[in-house]
């Protein structure tokens, strides 16, 4: 879902610039006061991972695709913080390098996928543990949940900002958003899920690193 | 000489390159947005880049668009994460200079 340039408005365009900068630089302070050695390399490979299988596109119905979008995994693994801290880098070299998402929707892009993402996930991943316990089978089921719902908030977050810019009517385009992100929701949380059944297997100690 | 321990990172970043070998086999069509975009009739709206490095994931300048598709991608995954390690390092970096700085 990322938005090229042409979608949003001037308004819409500042006041995601202005929500995403300032939470970039929150984002940054709590990395700063957090990130221990640990921390890093698990950053570079959520990032490395992230971009990797985001070029994956995955045929969903209707002769549409839809992709891992890693908000979710991020969020769970590191933590909200760092979580948006990764997808914005990510989503800013897909922006400049790969011209995927354009400059003007880079705002609204780290806000959709980064910010509404990440904080969505760590928010329901936390809730459904809380109720399920925090056993492997408590964290799978609430990455899934988490990964599902990541996607389809994100995606009504996209919707407002289509309707917010005049671009198309509410009315039309959250239930076309929602939809299909509801289907591509499902292969985000399969994705989530395997990947986390992966490291709670191998290397149990890396799911439990401090969050940021 | 210092006997290089493998880590867990290293193995995880080979398999996120070995990943991009798959990317030729990716779903060709539209998006979730692009799909509505088109159905919807805003899809016209949507400006090219001004600029293009490597547009759409393909390294210009290759006919093969399967060769194109996975150097892009090795260049992009390979990339990541030396920018964002290297940017975990700085964060770290300046995090002990500050503790240390406080502890005198």
């Amino acid at each position: 879902m990322h938005i090229p340039d042409g979608f949003l408005n001037v308004a819409t365009v500042a006041t995601t610039y202005t929500v995403s900068a300032g939470g970039l630089g929150y984002a940054l302070r709590a990395a700063r006061k957090k990130m221990g050695e640990k921390h890093v390399p698990m950053l570079g490979i959520l990032a490395a991972f992230i971009f990797a299988a985001q070029m994956l596109n995955f045929p969903i119905a209707g002769g549409t695709s839809g992709h891992f979008l890693g908000a979710a995994l991020a969020a769970i693994l590191i933590g909200p913080w760092a979580g948006l801290l990764i997808m914005a880098c990510v989503l800013i070299l897909q922006c400049l390098i790969f011209q995927d998402g354009g400059l003007l929707a880079l705002g609204a892009n780290i806000f959709n996928m980064g910010l509404i993402g990440c904080f969505s996930a760590y928010f329901l991943y936390r809730l459904t543990t809380r109720f399920m316990g925090d056993n492997r089978r408590g964290l799978l089921i609430g990455s899934f949940i988490a990964a599902w719902a990541s996607v389809f908030i994100a995606a009504s977050s996209c919707s407002i900002e289509l309707w917010a810019s005049g671009t198309s009517p509410i009315s039309i385009a959250f239930p076309a958003m929602a939809g299909w992100h509801a289907l591509i929701g499902i292969g985000e949380g399969l994705i989530t899920v395997a990947v986390l059944g992966l490291v709670t297997a191998v290397r149990k100690d890396l799911i439990a690193m401090e969050r940021i | 000489m210092k006997k290089i321990r493998i880590k867990w990172w290293h193995i995880a970043l080979i398999l996120c390159l070995a990943l991009v070998f798959f990317s030729p086999l990716a779903s060709s069509s539209p998006d979730g947005l692009e799909k509505v975009a088109e159905d919807k009739g805003f899809i016209e709206e949507a400006h090219e880049a001004p600029f293009q490095v490597i547009a759409d994931y393909m390294f210009p300048g290759i006919e093969n668009e399967a060769v194109a598709t996975i150097l892009a991608g090795l260049i992009g995954t390979a990339g990541i994460f030396v920018i964002t390690y290297g940017a975990a390092r700085l964060i770290r970096f300046g995090k002990n200079k500050k503790a240390t700085a406080a502890e005198r």
